[in-house]
């Protein structure tokens, strides 16, 4: 069994968020972590090769630095790793991005291919879906759990107030919900046999059956017309008073607004 | 492609066990809007196996027209045929907008619609308009008019980005729900309503689902709540939630809860506020006892009053709060309670 997993790098917004004196997002001081919907994506991918000997590899898209992240993933298990980076794809939006990644991956065999629900800088969770309609194969997006059957996987898919137990005929691609497992630690052994292996670093040429008109800036339908870090609407009032003055303020201005 | 055979206002009317889903009304309402400056009208396109009954309900909440594609293929949501539903429709009847809600559904079906009809789409738009595409003329540009401008927030709410997608159609965005305004329903107003069916038959890609399990839940909707009573981390256990029950009893509200809260267990994941949890935008949201992390922020900033107490002066809440109250919650909402049920009281009087 083959196993695809896409990740990807992206800034760390959790506990670690910097801001420049005019309140905007500071992002050069901001660390990289592996997409945590990603990361959940690996381990199930690992799980899978923990109980069927599938071989994992992981591709992810982007700067050169984004080798990082994939000697994470190959400190946490997984066989091999592929970045696709080149100075002809940068600026994709989610179409162009995902058809740089199924160009990646028609390179490859698979019988699976596990994505992130979505990544937690863009926040679309479009690109999964898109590279398997390229693909032309099933998609299953907000897995909650995963399970192989012969040619089928079983799995779990997410709604807002239900779930459903789907089953697919392998090839499929699925996205995995970071609540799908704890993903387990790199292991030193992995890390010193990680920052060994060979990172394969594949170019636009190297992509199979893409039209350059899908690449990049230039082939992405969508355009920013206006980007802006957000301006946020500020502090309001903020009192320190003994708790009989606490409450009166709080009831003055629920009752100024009319709220009672 | 010639941009110029795309017209109309489009949106996908999500119903789910043959009930309209609010997200539906709340896009035929943005719709209108939009069709109002193109001068054009509102498709909604309502996909399920016998549905054809709730056109007369899409009609009341302002569609003029209601395409129907009604198979038994498509009874419960699976993304191929509700992908192939809206893709017949694109081709037939070219929309110049599309728009479809950004729950879980739509959020699978649009980037497979797109990616099959090649246009662009933006997720989780909460703003839209028309205008002109560059905003401004620039030298050497066709600044083109007439275009939908979709906003979203990124970067776990830090950023705004305004998109527009000139050269495909029909541009496609997914809108978040429950930040668009439905209209109010018009008794007896009626939609034109067709019927489409451009067949179904079975392939790979249509899944099969083997259970639907239905989570059962008699906890209100953080979402639809007027007024929300957040406790975090700083509430100290579960028991002590009673003090915000309590309050949340005697002003009206509802209890809901930051992401801390539900890691350790204390409360259910439906209450979870913020960017892994809901968005919700109530009229008063009382954070209690949480310092205020930007994912939370970012799942209840755009409420109108927000009022927040907790014994950390420095606490990020602050910097969002319209009032900030530093001091011990034990002590404040027990009296807060008090007070209000006093206040109440006087003015039932």
């Amino acid at each position: 069994m083959k196993v695809v997993v896409c990740i990807k790098q992206v800034p760390d917004t959790k506990g670690g968020v910097k801001f420049k004196p005019d309140g905007t997002l500071d992002r050069a001081a901001m660390l990289t972590i592996m997409n945590p919907d990603d990361k959940a994506g690996l381990e199930a991918a690992l799980r899978l090769k923990d109980q069927y000997g599938a071989e994992v590899t992981v591709v992810t898209m982007g700067l050169p630095k984004a080798e990082e992240v994939l000697r994470e993933a190959l400190a946490m298990g997984a066989d091999k790793g592929i970045l696709v980076t080149d100075r002809v794809l940068g600026g994709a939006d989610t179409w162009a991005t995902s058809q740089t990644i199924a160009g990646a991956i028609r390179n490859l065999e698979y019988d699976l291919i596990i994505t992130g629900r979505q990544a937690i800088d863009g926040d679309t969770a479009q690109v999964g879906p898109q590279i398997s309609e390229h693909l032309g194969i099933p998609v299953i997006s907000y897995a909650q759990d995963i399970k192989v059957e012969g040619d089928y996987v079983i799995v779990q898919r997410q709604f807002d107030d239900r779930y459903h137990v789907l089953k697919a005929k392998m090839p499929c691609l699925i996205t995995a919900l970071s609540e799908l497992n704890e993903p387990r630690y790199m292991t030193p052994g992995g890390i010193f046999d990680a920052y060994k292996s060979e990172i394969t670093v594949w170019g636009r040429n190297d992509l199979k059956d893409v039209l350059d008109s899908n690449l990049g800036l230039k082939g992405s339908p969508t355009q920013i017309a206006k980007a802006s870090d957000k301006v946020r609407k500020g502090a309001g009032e903020k009192v320190s008073l003994d708790t009989t003055e606490s409450v009166d303020y709080i009831i003055g201005k629920l009752e100024e607004k009319h709220v009672i | 492609m010639n941009l110029a055979e795309y017209k109309g206002v489009y949106v996908f009317a999500q119903q789910v066990d043959n009930e309209v889903s609010s997200i539906a009304l709340e896009l035929i309402g943005k719709g209108k809007d939009l069709a109002k400056d193109l001068g054009t009208t509102v498709t909604a396109v309502l996909v399920g196996s016998g549905v054809k009954g709730l056109a007369d309900e899409l009609g009341e909440y302002g569609a003029d027209k209601v395409i129907v594609i009604d198979d038994p293929e498509l009874k419960d949501y699976r993304t191929e045929p509700y992908t192939h539903a809206l893709t017949s429709v694109i081709e037939k009847y070219k929309p110049d907008i599309f728009l479809i809600g950004a729950t879980a559904i739509g959020r699978d079906l649009g980037p497979r619609v797109c990616a099959r009809v090649h246009t662009g789409l933006t997720a989780d738009c909460t703003q839209l308009d028309i205008g002109d595409f560059p905003l401004t003329p620039m030298p050497g540009k066709e600044q083109k008019h007439n275009q939908l401008l979709m906003t979203r927030p990124a970067f776990g709410g830090n950023t705004i980005a305004t998109i527009a997608c000139p050269e495909f159609r029909p541009q496609m965005a997914t809108v978040r729900p429950g930040v668009m305004q439905k209209l109010p329903r018009e008794a007896g107003r009626r939609a034109e309503v067709e019927e489409f069916n451009p067949g179904f038959v079975p392939n790979d890609k249509y899944v099969e689902i083997m259970d639907v399990v239905k989570a059962v839940s008699n906890v209100a909707d953080i979402m639809d709540a007027k007024i929300l009573v957040s406790g975090g981390r700083g509430v100290g256990s579960p028991e002590n939630f009673k003090i915000l029950d309590d309050l949340a009893e005697a002003i009206g509200g509802t209890v809901s809860c930051s992401r801390a809260v539900v890691d350790a267990g204390w409360k259910p994941k439906d209450l979870q506020v913020g960017q892994t949890g809901k968005t919700v935008r109530p009229h008063v949201y009382f954070a209690i006892g949480i310092s205020g992390a930007i994912q939370h922020v970012a799942g209840m900033e755009e409420s109108d009053i927000i009022i927040a107490i907790n014994k950390d002066e420095s606490a990020p809440i602050f910097d969002v709060a319209d009032y900030g109250v530093v001091g011990d919650l034990n002590k404040i909402v027990p009296l807060l309670t008090q007070k209000i049920k006093e206040a109440k009281a006087a003015a039932a009087n």
